[in-house]
């Protein structure tokens, strides 16, 4: 009755499909001369690396609220309220663990007002997470007086730091963070309950409540641990910036979104990984340090990357036609 | 009913009502089912059968009446206490979620886990038992259930209702999206439950296939049991009779029109989702009727007559032009107008006005150099209201506020506006009051007499026999029979509709050996 497809070649492209865009973009510029030496050497990877720190955190938490159906817009003003509440809070005179912590748990409140109110008001997120997007920044710049917090150094800058201080260590310790949480991230949505029930709310909401499945808990706690990851986020936007600046990251939520999209990542739901995401993400930051290097203004990078989107997501559909 | 003194039934309803504001969807309906047996229920469409399965699993209460679960009461206040008494639903709509794969749904909500974390292998062997089980080893556990054909998600359905360790399966029309081969494994999974003591309340109107597979029958008609026993030994022509009771076609109003020279025809129309070709021809001031069971195919010739669905093959030809795969635009202007079975989804916009409800098709009148006029249209629009006599504040009001027979007014005045003339009504009367429902039958005499042509896709065959001039009848996609009205008596209809021949003149068990 299944009529199966050579299955093995099709698995195989739909687990590479993100792969090859992302091999494409590194080929593309490796083979233009005047960018070939500067752009293949460690030193580049590395400093793209820790650009796309920032995205990547958004994103692991945007994964998961786009597999289960939705949406969140106010993910880049959830990393500004961040990022300037742990400014704030070295610049009171806070250990820096407890700022970084107090800068996390922001973004979780955010995140867990926009889970509630999605599922107590029945509002569709769109709209619920573009209200947010505007109190977040609102209470950013409110907090910080409007203007930039400055705040004494601390190893809290360090996360961020292109030259990690044990220079063993090769690559900023936010880096790190993010691979180890990405690795954790793919796990939780494969191999455990929670994940295959983020799965089933975004692929069909109704019949996850009628397999007994307690959705809106599932969505609060979908949009709680997204908003962490906005303030971690945050955190490494202070650490980068070394300043706590309300008006940074404007317009971020779309990379973000875009990263996950490009990834795989369904906005019906239903859909998305954690390693296609984290090679959306990988695709933008290359394309941006290629365009960079070869001295292209702005605006081509931005055309570029709307076009990459694009094909990105009709390749992604001729890829399910059929089915 | 006979039944065995030893075994007590599995469940027994008693006495049951529902009624849904003035309409008694269920009056005091008994029924029991054994250990093991495979009950029929069967009734036209709007009998009550839907109301009594969700009674049953707990998605609504009932108003009267009680029922019981191995001689225990049974009162379920939601759908997650019919569960745990063991009753599964396998629903008409599928309720998968299609990118989980066939393991994944099967186990969804009953995940086999150690603080959170999956047992997959534990699962895998689950779930390979339960397609065992149902006698569909080769369906693989990894595969996103979107990928299977609909035979296939309704085996996984069933699986998983399966492995709920139900103790009564409800099956709500499962073989309407099935093929042949795969009703068949069907009707060995039914058999294999029975093996193991499940019981299965079997909802179909296909008649053959209930005599088949049900040990017994309850029929309902208009929210009462009317006859229930053993199927060994009964007539499909006792169930017919039984189904569409004694019903008389003298409330509908006649009103006198002649048939004209043909403006319509289909020769061999195939669609995208059309089943098989379909020819007919439509003249002016007739009215066709289109019997047949929900599912028979009638939207779907609609719909790609008018261009709403893909056109494959075949040819319509309205007054003299070639009209096979016109887009809607085109067939409006033609004078086809399509009178949507789905009002509120499709039919209407519901948070718009009624003025720009009524007017949607046709603007011109009320357009200059692109802006809009209103005035003009609340003046057209309020005559078209007091013409109709639909019961709205006036033109301005949200049709959406407006009651389902008034907004079905609006829905057909709509097509008199766009001066249509030739009108495809799918199933203008469903869940309309009398009022309005003898309105609209006497509308459809007069619109008759004035030339226009009218196909009338209904599921109710008394209003079908009450107004048509012509009656066809669909069967599994295809058009079986059509003959003028004097003709058809309703269990002729009901015998073509379910059998796909007029006259089931023949024993069942001679037909089943065919």
């Amino acid at each position: 009755m299944s009529r199966q497809r050579p299955a093995g070649l099709q698995k195989v492209l739909n687990v590479l499909g993100p792969f090859i865009g992302l091999a494409l973009v590194i080929a593309l510029f490796s083979l233009i001369p005047e960018v070939q030496g500067r752009f293949l050497r460690f030193a580049n990877f590395k400093s793209v690396a820790t650009q796309s720190v920032i995205v990547a955190l958004g994103a692991l938490g945007m994964t998961f609220i786009i597999v289960s159906g939705g949406i969140d817009l106010s993910a880049a003003s959830n990393i500004a309220l961040s990022s300037v509440i742990t400014a704030y809070a070295i610049n009171a005179g806070a250990a820096p663990l407890v700022a970084v912590l107090l800068g996390v748990l922001t973004g979780g409140l955010v995140g867990l007002a926009n889970g509630a109110l999605v599922t107590r008001l029945r509002l569709i997120p769109f709209i619920v997470t573009l209200g947010m997007m505007g109190i977040a920044r609102g209470a950013a710049k409110w907090i910080a007086g409007n203007q930039k917090i400055d705040a004494p150094m601390t190893w809290a800058n360090e996360l961020m730091a292109r030259s990690p201080r044990p220079s063993w260590l090769l690559l900023a310790p936010g880096v790190w963070i993010v691979i180890l949480l990405a690795v954790a991230m793919a796990v939780v949505l494969r191999y455990t309950v929670f994940g295959r029930h983020v799965f089933a709310v975004g692929s069909n909401e109704s019949a996850a409540r009628l397999c007994g499945i307690r959705t809106s808990r599932v969505k609060i706690l979908v949009y709680s641990v997204a908003g962490l990851f906005c303030g971690l986020s945050g955190v490494m936007e202070f650490s980068r910036l070394t300043v706590g600046d309300p008006t940074v990251a404007v317009g971020l939520e779309l990379d973000i979104i875009a990263a996950v999209v490009i990834g795989g990542g369904s906005l019906n739901g239903g859909e998305g990984s954690i390693l296609g995401t984290m090679v959306g993400v990988m695709i933008m930051s290359f394309l941006r340090n290629g365009c960079t290097m070869m001295g292209w203004p702005n605006y081509i990078q931005e055309i570029i990357i709307g076009a990459i989107i694009v094909i990105a997501v009709t390749l992604d559909r001729l890829r399910h036609r059929g089915e | 009913m006979s039944r065995e003194p030893a075994a007590p039934p599995v469940l027994r309803m008693a006495g049951v009502s529902k009624s849904f504001g003035a309409t008694r969807a269920l009056d005091g309906v008994s029924f029991e089912l054994g250990r093991g047996e495979v009950h029929a229920l069967i009734g036209e469409n709007g009998a009550g059968k839907s109301t009594m399965m969700k009674i049953l699993s707990g998605a609504i209460p009932p108003d009267a009446g009680r029922m019981e679960i191995d001689g225990w009461p049974y009162a379920p206040a939601g759908p997650a206490d019919g569960l745990r008494g063991g009753i599964s639903m396998i629903y008409q709509e599928l309720t998968l979620a299609p990118h989980l794969t066939v393991e994944e749904n099967i186990m969804l909500g009953r995940e086999v886990h150690a603080a959170g974390w999956l047992d997959r292998k534990a699962m895998k062997r689950r779930v390979r038992e339960a397609l065992e089980l149902v006698r569909h080893p080769e369906i693989s556990p990894d595969v996103p259930v979107r990928k299977l054909s609909v035979g296939a998600k309704q085996v996984v359905e069933i699986a998983r209702a399966l492995l709920n360790r139900a103790r009564i399966v409800v099956m709500d029309e499962p073989t309407s999206a099935l093929s042949q081969e795969d009703s068949q494994r069907l009707f060995e999974i039914i058999g294999k439950l029975k093996g193991q003591g499940v019981s299965v309340i079997y909802i179909s109107h296909f008649l053959e296939e209930v005599q088949r597979v049900a040990d017994s029958y309850t029929v309902l008609r208009d929210g009462r049991g009317v006859g229930s026993g053993r199927m060994e030994g009964t007539l499909l022509e006792d169930l017919i009779q039984l189904m569409v009771g004694q019903k008389f076609t003298r409330f509908f109003p006649k009103v006198e029109h002649a048939v004209g020279e043909v403006i319509l025809s289909l020769d061999g129309l195939k669609g995208a989702r059309m089943t098989s070709p379909v020819s007919l021809t439509l003249s002016r001031g007739e009215i066709l009727g289109i019997a047949g069971l929900i599912g028979a195919g009638r939207t779907e010739m609609l719909r790609t007559l008018f261009g709403l669905d893909e056109a494959e093959g075949g040819s319509v030809v309205v007054s003299g032009f070639e009209m096979a795969g016109a887009k809607p635009w085109a067939s409006i202007s033609r004078g086809l107008g399509l009178l949507s079975e789905d009002r509120q989804g499709e039919g209407l916009a519901l948070g718009r006005s009624v003025a720009d409800n009524m007017t949607m098709s046709d603007f011109a009148p009320y357009r200059r150099h692109g802006f809009l006029r209103p005035g003009r249209q609340r003046r057209a629009v309020g005559e078209w209201i007091g013409k109709m006599k639909i019961k709205a504040k006036g033109p301005a009001q949200k049709v959406g506020d407006l009651s389902g027979g008034n907004q079905q007014k609006v829905a057909l005045a709509r097509l008199l506006h766009q001066k249509a003339a030739i009108l495809l009504l799918d199933e203008p009367t469903r869940g309309i009051d009398v009022v309005s429902k003898a309105q609209i039958y006497e509308w459809i005499g007069e619109l008759a007499r004035e030339g226009k042509a009218v196909l009338f896709v209904s599921s109710y065959l008394p209003e079908l026999l009450g107004i048509c001039d012509r009656i066809a009848v669909f069967h599994r996609g295809g058009l079986v029979e059509s003959r003028p009205t004097p003709e058809w008596d309703a269990p002729g209809l009901m015998a073509a509709a379910t059998v796909g021949r007029a006259r089931p003149d023949h024993p069942i068990s001679q037909r089943i050996a065919e």
